[in-house]
C-alpha cells in the first residue's frame, strides 16, 4: 500500500473514532441531564 | 531479507478502513433489525424519553452488528468458499479474524453495558441472550450441524422488537411476544426462498440448508407450510386488539399475496437452478412483506397517539 494511501486512510480512521467517541460523550452528558431531569 | 522482499511486503500491506470495520456489522441486516426495534418500541404500552429510546435502539443497532461482526469472524472460512459472502472483509483479506474478534466483544460487551446502565436491566439480559443466541446457537451450534438451522436461529432476529419493547415497559409482555412470533415465523420461508437459489454456494461450503439436504421439493413445501402458520401470527396484534384495522386488513392481504407467491412457487413444474424468478420473488416480496407490516403497524399506532 502507498504511503500517502496509507497516511489518509489512518486520518479517515481516527477522524471516525474521534467522531464516534465525542457523540458517546455528548449521548451521556445528555443521558445524565435526563437522568437529573433537567431535560 | 534482501530489500526487495521487504519492498513487496510492505506492498501487500493493506490497512483496515473505518469503512472495512463498518461493513462487519451487516449494515443492510442491521437496518432491518433498527426499523423492526424502534416499531418496538413505539408499540409498547408506556412511554419513553426520546433519549432514552434512542439510546435503546443505538444498544440495540450496536448489539446486532456485534453479532453480525462475531458471525464472519466465526464463518470466515465458509464466507471464502461463497460467492455471496466471499467479499466480505475477512475472507476477502481486508481484517484478520483476530481484529474482528476483538471489535465484536468490544461492541458486544458496549452495548449492553450501556443498556443496563441506562435504560433498563432487563432489556440489558433481553439483548446478551440476543448477541448469544445469534453467535453461539445460530452460528456456532446449528447453522453448520442440522436444516432446521434457521427455524430455531431465526429466533436471534426476532428479539429486537421484544428489547425495545422491554426498555418501555421494562417487562416481557404477550404483546412483545406476539412481535417475537412475527419475526419468528417470517425467517423461515425468507431463508429458504434464498437457500433455493444459492443452494449450489451452500452445498459447495457444506452447509447443511433444507434444499442441500432434502431436496428442492421439500424446501418449497416447507416455504409454503410456514407461510400458511405465518399470517394467522401476523393478523394476532389485530385480534388482541394493540393494532387497529388497517393493520388488520393490510396483514390479511399482504398475508394472502406472500401465500399466492409460495403457492406459485410450490406448483413451478421448473426447478430452480432452470429458473429461479419464484423463488427470488418470494425473498424479496418477505423482505418488502416485514418492512410494510411492522410500518403500517408503527403509522397506525402514530396516528392513534396524535388524534
Amino acid at each position: 500500500m502507498p504511503l500517502h494511501e496509507e497516511h489518509k486512510k489512518r486520518a479517515g480512521r481516527n477522524y471516525t473514532l474521534a467522531l464516534i467517541l465525542g457523540g458517546l460523550v455528548l449521548l451521556f452528558f445528555i443521558i445524565t441531564l435526563v437522568k437529573l431531569e433537567v431535560i | 531479507m534482501d530489500i526487495t522482499s521487504l519492498d513487496h511486503d510492505l506492498n501487500d500491506y493493506y490497512l483496515p478502513s473505518a469503512g472495512d470495520y463498518f461493513s462487519l456489522l451487516k449494515p443492510r441486516v442491521m437496518s432491518l433489525v433498527i426499523f423492526t426495534a424502534f416499531i418496538g418500541l413505539l408499540v409498547a404500552p408506556g412511554t419513553i424519553h426520546p433519549v432514552i429510546g434512542f439510546t435503546a435502539i443505538l444498544c440495540i443497532a450496536v448489539a446486532a452488528g456485534a453479532a453480525g461482526c462475531l458471525n464472519m469472524w466465526y464463518e470466515a472460512d465458509i464466507d471464502a468458499k461463497m460467492k455471496r459472502t466471499a467479499g466480505r472483509p475477512i475472507p476477502a483479506g481486508k481484517i484478520d479474524r483476530a481484529s474482528a474478534l476483538h471489535f465484536g466483544v468490544a461492541l458486544s460487551v458496549a452495548s449492553f453495558l450501556i443498556m443496563g446502565l441506562m435504560v433498563n436491566v432487563i432489556s440489558a439480559v433481553l439483548l446478551a441472550v440476543t448477541i448469544l443466541f445469534y453467535v453461539v446457537v445460530y452460528t456456532i451450534w446449528l447453522k453448520r450441524r442440522t436444516p432446521q438451522n434457521i427455524v430455531i436461529g431465526g429466533a436471534s432476529g426476532a428479539f429486537p422488537p421484544m428489547v425495545a419493547w422491554a426498555a418501555v415497559t421494562g417487562d416481557v409482555s404477550f404483546g412483545s411476544i406476539v412481535l417475537f412470533s412475527i419475526i419468528f415465523m417470517w425467517t423461515p420461508p425468507h431463508f429458504w426462498a434464498l437457500s433455493l437459489f444459492a443452494c449450489k454456494d451452500y452445498e459447495k461450503a457444506g452447509i447443511p440448508m433444507l434444499p442441500v439436504v432434502s431436496g428442492e421439493s421439500n424446501t418449497k413445501k416447507q416455504i409454503m407450510l410456514y407461510t400458511l402458520l405465518m399470517v394467522p401470527v401476523t393478523i394476532l396484534p389485530w385480534y388482541l386488539g394493540f393494532a387497529g384495522l388497517a393493520y388488520g386488513v393490510t396483514a390479511s392481504l399482504l398475508g394472502g399475496m406472500f401465500i399466492w407467491l409460495s403457492y406459485a412457487l410450490l406448483s413451478e413444474k421448473q426447478s430452480v437452478e432452470k429458473n429461479n424468478t419464484g423463488a427470488k420473488r418470494v425473498f424479496l416480496y418477505s423482505i418488502f412483506y416485514l418492512f410494510a407490516l411492522f410500518a403500517v403497524l408503527g403509522i397506525e399506532n402514530l396516528i392513534g397517539r396524535v388524534l
